[in-house]
């Protein structure tokens, strides 16, 4: 039961960071990003390229995967999502939605529909605590998240883009008179999201497997876990992963692995019915 | 200083600016009075960039500035604050005020916080509160506040006493001719005809997109023209 709880803390920590780029862009750019898994399952396609290809540890390719989806992330909604979408929000929505068919389906061309893993010595490896035994990967994810989720606190409360992405969240006409070039706070954040996306992906690699269509699985759990921490709220996100890591975890012991996620949804529904702001949402 | 002419504006198919010409010289205060929907904003919005004109051009200290980006021209020194205030709400009194100065006078920040803050003893009371749990009159404060933070030489102060208690009113206007003491241009844009007219050096009286009436403050204030394109009488 405790090694229950505290395994779903920690396999909760890496959903926090996916739902993490979720909520930010929503916070920011007031979208919902359907592309996030695809470009999830992106990234988890890229640190397995380089784990097969360069022979580079998931957890070592965070390094140089990290710049590399900042850049995709700004280039995306700067070149395609903005001038496509011509600043209408459902056009935005329809925009995304078309990006993550595109991804998936270039993805399915390129790695065809098989399923891939990586082989690494830790995969299976656990750490003693106590009585408890946890598994070594989600040891890494629940550290790197932390860590992510306190850079990414610091940028947002004491440097001036990280203000300026706030700013920008709630007062887009204030924003541009004060100088804030709103169209490049909005790349950035996306661009945040991606980086995410990619710290994310090379968290799951070592003991997850990677197909076209992957990160679909994780971003329904995402959108749970925004709507339950209460949309664009960033602690909201995090502390919403690791309640969503508990329930899943706890409900796979109960009710057998196969149903799992039967109480993510049970969650996702009640919240809806009762919380519909969410834990750490604003009231409309 | 700021030369706008025959600038036409508005939004998809509707015309707001008729076609509006207006000077403010170094050193001024400039109002521009009307009633709501007259087009007093879209004439701000269209001066600071946010809106983009049909046609006709502004000229800032001599230079073309239609067409430049919000962040383009304030990095000038036009500085607007604007109607509503428009502050941060979720972001503390200082982050606000930092954030004047995100794009101009950014090495300044320290000494122009200390000013504001000289200015507004209010706010240093506050600086660590959210902004959006300030009073009305205390966010118009911040609001102005964050402006002189990016050193202004032409401030736009687009309805300041809107929403504000009559004394509250009163000590805007004291408060805007002390900043035009120290040299300040102000183009003041206001629905509160006698306490602006009894600041400004000029006025423009706009009514329907055009300029129903300008000339020197006194001039205008006995213009029996006045209460007509004022309250459509």
């Amino acid at each position: 039961m405790l090694e229950a709880v505290a395994n779903g803390l920690l396999t909760g920590a890496v959903y926090g960071l996916v739902a993490l780029g979720l909520t930010l862009v929503y916070g920011v750019l007031h979208i919902i990003n359907f592309a996030h898994g695809a470009l999830l399952t992106m990234a988890m396609y890229a640190a397995w390229v380089c784990w097969a290809v360069f022979g580079l540890d998931p957890y070592v390719a965070i390094l140089p995967l990290v710049p590399i989806f900042f850049a995709v992330g700004y280039a995306v909604q700067r070149f395609v999502i903005m001038p496509a979408s011509q600043g209408d929000d459902n056009n935005i929505l329809l925009v995304t939605l078309g990006l993550s068919i595109v991804l998936e389906n270039a993805m399915l061309a390129i790695f065809r529909s098989d399923t891939l893993s990586v082989q690494v010595p830790y995969a299976m490896e656990v750490i003693e605590a106590g009585p408890m035994l946890l598994s070594f990967p989600r040891v890494v994810g629940f550290g790197v998240t932390l860590v992510v989720a306190l850079v990414l606190f610091l940028v947002l409360t004491r440097t001036d883009t990280g203000r300026a992405m706030r700013a920008v969240a709630k007062e887009r006409t204030g924003a541009a008179l004060v100088g804030i070039d709103v169209r490049h706070v909005y790349a950035v954040t996306f661009a945040i999201g991606c980086a995410c996306l990619a710290i994310s992906a090379c968290l799951l690699l070592p003991s997850f497997y990677v197909n076209p269509r992957v990160g679909n699985a994780f971003v329904l759990v995402a959108f749970t876990i925004v709507v339950l921490g209460g949309m664009g709220s960033v602690p909201g996100a995090l502390l919403g992963g690791l309640f969503i890591g508990v329930v899943e975890s706890l409900s796979g012991l109960y009710l057998g692995d196969s149903l799992g996620q039967l109480g993510i949804f049970v969650i996702f529904i009640l919240v809806l019915l009762f919380r519909p702001t969410g834990l750490f949402g604003a009231r409309a | 200083m700021l030369e706008v002419r025959d600038l036409v504006a508005g939004y998809g198919l509707t015309r707001v600016l008729e076609g509006v010409s207006l000077e403010v010289k170094a050193g001024e205060i400039v109002a521009v009075l009307g009633s709501n929907g007259a087009g007093k904003t879209t004439l701000n919005m269209t001066i600071s960039g946010l809106v983009r004109p049909r046609s006709g051009e502004v000229l800032f200290e001599g230079q073309r500035i239609t067409g430049l980006s919000p962040a383009q021209v304030m990095e000038r020194g036009l500085i607007q604050v604007p109607e509503g205030r428009k502050i941060f709400p979720n972001l503390t009194v200082r982050e606000n005020l930092e954030l004047g100065s995100y794009r101009r006078a950014r090495p300044n920040r320290a000494r122009n916080l200390e000013k504001v803050f000289a200015t507004f003893p209010r706010l240093r009371e506050r600086v660590a509160q959210g902004a959006g749990t300030l009073s009305g009159g205390e966010q118009q404060m911040l609001a102005i506040g964050r402006g002189m933070m990016a050193e202004p030489r032409l401030l736009i102060l687009d309805e300041p006493s809107l929403g504000l208690s009559p004394l509250l009113v009163e000590e805007m206007f004291t408060l805007i001719r002390r900043l035009h003491g120290e040299g300040l241009a102000i183009m003041l844009v206001e629905q509160n005809v006698a306490q602006s007219l009894d600041i400004a050096d000029r006025a423009y009286v706009l009514e329907h997109g055009v300029f129903a009436l300008s000339g020197p403050a006194a001039t205008v204030r006995d213009d029996p023209e006045l209460k007509r394109a004022y309250l459509g009488l």
